[in-house]
């Protein structure tokens, strides 16, 4: 048994340590905002945040993060206001949207880190999220939109 | 199959009698307004008591009231769109209804193909036109054809979603008027609400056991577009929300009690059988479950996917080899060979006297190549399936609902209407989900775990060596230019047939001339006096299918390369030369638009260029501009102006978020994509050797949509087909240089 918390509840799951976070969260404990693209950090849609820091969930064995807290689109506080959500809304980022909750949770991580993000900086941080609909350019008006309304407060 | 094989029949037939000319088409004037009822409605055998269905398309209990999105969402939005021409003739607003797509029924045949499936040019608005068109219409009734594709949801939806929310909201004004005794002028709705004179407001769900008895009021009027409330105005996606929270159930996330889940390895050399197989060491490995041989490979069923994955990767498979070349290089030397008549697909347009053209003035020749491309949206093919002694039911996202049902069945030897199909919402498709790689095998795995719930899901590499990919294609054009004038230009290409190869999967072959070898090749709208179109059609290379645009996406970035090389040799301005040839008054204002929009005034000077295209396809004109400089680093794409005449906008914020993706989608594969065979397997097979653009390639893009075309059009495809040699004629005039074959980091790089 390898224990975690996720979204502050704590799990027992009974896995090899070498299964990936991503597919433990999806499908031993039913939790699927993080999406599975590519198995292999190229795509970014199922990144969660890890003690606060944003990972690829399809990277993290889960035998390395026992005992970590594990946050997913699901746990994130006061969601529905979270500055970064609501700019999601406001500019209709999403197409498809299977990208989109990744490109989130690397979003939160990207204004934690730099509040007030140029677009270079955007552009180094976010490249890594894959979009196949194509919804780049709606993506960094709504990170400077989410990152003027976080300044405010 | 039957039913897939009388479609195809009828729509070739008719594609075929109406280029020949003198055929006639009997009186078909009344199909223009689509029969929307012949087929019966197939919410009426589901309804609760006290429930009522007027059409195909609404449905009222008295709890809910439910609206139909027959066409699949795919990412484009039409999961919005559709209810929400519903919503807007009976006066609803959103948040008070629910969506549910539809099951498979011949009542969703798709109106939106009449016009691409009849052969005539898009602006051809003549009578014979508009006769082929009726026609296609008619038998696209006939046939029952439910399919989501061809950039047709909104031409298909247009009057038909419309009038079945006028027949919803007049039928509840007559339960009411009914039921309170005034006559039905006096009555209004508002918000899911008829009002009555005193101003009592009755909910429309407190009328449907009244408006269940008396006939649909089936001669209502849709409202002119003036009086739109929510159409045509910035609108927020219904998805939206849902999608920004994380909380949107795509396919791949359902989950069933009991359920087992399944992947696959199936024989790369896409179609052909498994030999044998060596299951030893994935047998103990952790949580597998059963390992079943299927029709062309084996699965792994086990208690989570990853399991599964890990240990279908541990099978040893000996495969059967390709049916087409193993190796990429035997592709191209097929294709090249194709030039030949007992290749032709068909002589698609002959203006003027192209023989003697070619000999008067300057002679130009080019050869142009475009690559096999993969589809692969970010969520890989999966499903959810059960099966019992009865039959199959199924959860997946797919744009042939009926097609599943059929591809289901046959897989195991069951009937059609023995499979259930519950389609879902896609994290992205762009002609992927059209195909059935994972349709066929789950029936077979499903079929084999009877009473197990089984989830489906391929690994992205096995998603990358199964997708159907784009057609391959080579380009020899020529022409020749006299005098700062284009004289004549003459267009032959060889591609594999992505449409009927489509169909031939969908069990209904086709021997006719596929047509989407033609689009963006006949379909050129310049006054050239000699001009030919002529598709060949290679053999015996890979299957390939419709990939977003389809053949516009080859053909258009040949013949816009073309015509700019040609305009170049006439010593003329790509844009002006542009809009003096183009012969559609409508055309011509796009593109005029488009000069505007950018403030075209000539080159741009030292390291700089821009570049120009225009391609119609769908019958949606769509004109772009690149700009971009050349760096130490290589070509940085700086900015990109579209415009796009779709006739009538409906959601014009879902309107810019496709444009932009369209032209994104086509710059990146343009720029860096291509599927290559070793071996007879794709040798792509993760998103680092197939990556298409990511955020820091992404250029500013400026949107534009016209209604001046006098049809309503559909924007998921059109954005596409320019990108590429709008692209590729800016690397030209920032550096001499000119590239005739993607993926263009082959010959250049890029930033």
């Amino acid at each position: 048994m390898i224990e975690l918390t996720v979204n502050g509840t704590r799990h027992q799951v009974d896995v090899v340590p070498e299964m990936p976070l991503l597919w433990v969260l999806r499908d031993e404990l039913g939790i699927t905002s993080a999406k599975y693209g590519c198995g292999v950090a190229q795509c970014g849609a199922c990144t969660v945040q890890i003690d606060g820091k944003a990972v690829r969930s399809c990277q993290s064995r889960i035998g390395e993060i026992a005992g970590k807290s594990v946050v997913t689109m699901e746990g994130l506080a006061n969601k529905e206001h979270h500055p970064v959500v609501q700019a999601w809304i406001a500019h209709q980022v999403p197409q498809c949207g299977y990208c989109q909750t990744g490109q989130i949770m690397q979003t939160i991580s990207l204004l934690a880190h730099i509040p007030k993000p140029t677009d270079e900086q955007i552009d180094q941080v976010m490249s890594g999220n894959l979009c196949r609909c194509g919804t780049y350019p709606r993506i960094r008006t709504a990170i400077h939109a989410a990152a003027a309304k976080m300044a405010e407060k | 199959m039957g039913h897939m094989q009388r479609i195809s029949r009828r729509a070739f037939l008719v594609g075929s009698a109406a280029v020949a000319g003198g055929i006639a088409f009997g009186s078909y004037g009344e199909a223009h307004q689509a029969d929307l009822t012949s087929h019966g409605n197939p919410l009426t055998s589901g309804l609760g008591p006290n429930s009522a269905s007027f059409n195909p398309w609404v449905e009222i209990s008295p709890e809910k009231i439910t609206l139909i999105a027959q066409h699949a969402d795919i990412g484009q939005g039409v999961g919005s769109v559709q209810p929400i021409m519903i919503a807007e003739e009976m006066d609803l607003d959103p948040g008070q209804f629910e969506i549910r797509f539809a099951g498979p029924s011949p009542a969703y045949y798709n109106t939106g193909f009449a016009e691409e499936l009849a052969p005539f040019l898009a602006s051809d608005q003549s009578p014979a036109a508009e006769e082929a068109r009726a026609a296609s219409l008619e038998w696209l009734r006939k046939s029952g054809l439910q399919m989501t594709g061809g950039s047709s949801t909104v031409p298909d939806g247009y009057e038909k979603l419309r009038v079945a929310g006028a027949v919803a909201r007049e039928t509840l004004k007559a339960a009411a008027a009914k039921r309170a005794g005034v006559a039905v002028a006096d009555l209004r709705t508002q918000s899911g609400h008829v009002i009555l004179p005193d101003g009592t407001k009755i909910p429309y769900v407190e009328l449907a056991a009244e408006a269940a008895k008396i006939p649909p009021v089936l001669d209502a009027k849709p409202r002119d577009p003036s009086q739109w409330r929510i159409l045509g105005k910035p609108m927020t996606r219904l998805d939206v929300r849902s999608k920004a929270m994380g909380e949107l159930k795509f396919g791949i996330d359902l989950k069933m009690d009991g359920m087992l889940f399944a992947s696959v390895k199936l024989n790369p050399a896409k179609g052909q059988p498994l030999k044998s197989h060596d299951a030893s060491k994935a047998k103990s490995m952790p949580g597998v479950k059963k390992i079943l041989e299927i029709k062309n490979g084996v699965a792994v069923i086990a208690t989570n996917s990853w399991y599964a994955m890990k240990a279908v990767e541990a099978i040893d498979c000996k495969w059967a080899p390709s049916a087409y070349p193993a190796e990429q290089a035997d592709h191209w030397k097929k294709l090249d060979a194709s030039f030949k008549p007992q290749f032709l697909g068909k002589e698609w347009r002959k203006i003027g006297n192209i023989d003697a053209g070619l000999k008067d003035g300057t002679p130009i020749k080019a050869e142009y190549r475009a690559p096999y491309v993969a589809h692969q949206p970010l969520e890989p093919l999966n499903g959810l399936a059960i099966a019992s002694d009865k039959g199959l039911e199924i959860w997946l996202g797919h744009q042939s609902p009926q097609a599943v049902q059929s591809i289901a069945a046959a897989a195991i030897g069951i009937k059609p209407e023995q499979v259930t199909f519950h389609n879902q919402w896609v994290g992205g498709s762009f002609g992927h989900r059209l195909e059935f790689e994972n349709v066929r095998v789950l029936a077979e795995i499903a079929n084999q775990m009877k009473g197990t719930p089984i989830k489906l899901i391929f690994s992205r590499e096995e998603d990358f060596l199964q997708d159907i990919p784009r057609q391959i294609s080579v380009g020899k054009y020529a022409g020749t230019v006299k005098k700062g004038k284009i004289v004549a230009a003459d267009f032959k290409l060889a591609a594999t047939a992505p449409f009927k190869g489509l169909l031939e999967r969908m069990g209904s072959p086709s021997k006719d001339p596929d047509p989407q070898l033609a689009a963006g090749m006949w379909n050129m709208y310049y006054d050239i006096p000699h001009f030919r179109a002529t598709s060949y059609e290679a053999q015996g290379l890979s299957p390939c299918t419709t990939w977003r645009s389809v053949g516009a996406s080859t053909a258009g970035f040949f013949t816009e390369s073309f015509i700019d090389e040609l305009i170049h040799a006439a010593g003329l301005d790509p844009m002006k030369a542009r809009i003096e040839m183009c012969a559609v008054p409508t055309y011509r204002k796009l593109l005029e638009t488009l000069a505007e929009m950018s403030d075209w005034k000539g080159p741009l000077g030292k390291g700089k260029g821009r570049g120009v295209a225009f391609v119609e396809s769908f019958g949606t004109p769509t004109a772009e501009v690149v700009d971009v400089t050349m760096t130490e680093r290589g070509i940085r794409i700086d900015k990109v102006w579209v415009v796009v005449d779709v006739g009538k906008v409906m959601d014009p914020v879902n309107f810019e978020n496709q444009v932009q993706g369209g032209v994104i989608w086509g710059l990146g594969h343009a720029i860096n994509c291509e599927i290559t065979y070793k071996k007879g397997a794709a040798q792509q097979t993760n998103y680092h050797h197939h990556e298409a653009m990511r955020l820091y390639q992404c250029p500013v893009i400026e949107v534009r949509g016209l209604e001046n075309d006098p049809k309503v059009r559909g924007v998921g495809e059109p954005p596409v087909p320019p990108a590429a040699p709008a692209l590729a004629n800016a690397i030209f005039a920032a550096t001499g240089k000119r590239i005739r074959e993607m993926p263009f980091n082959k010959f250049i790089d890029f930033v």
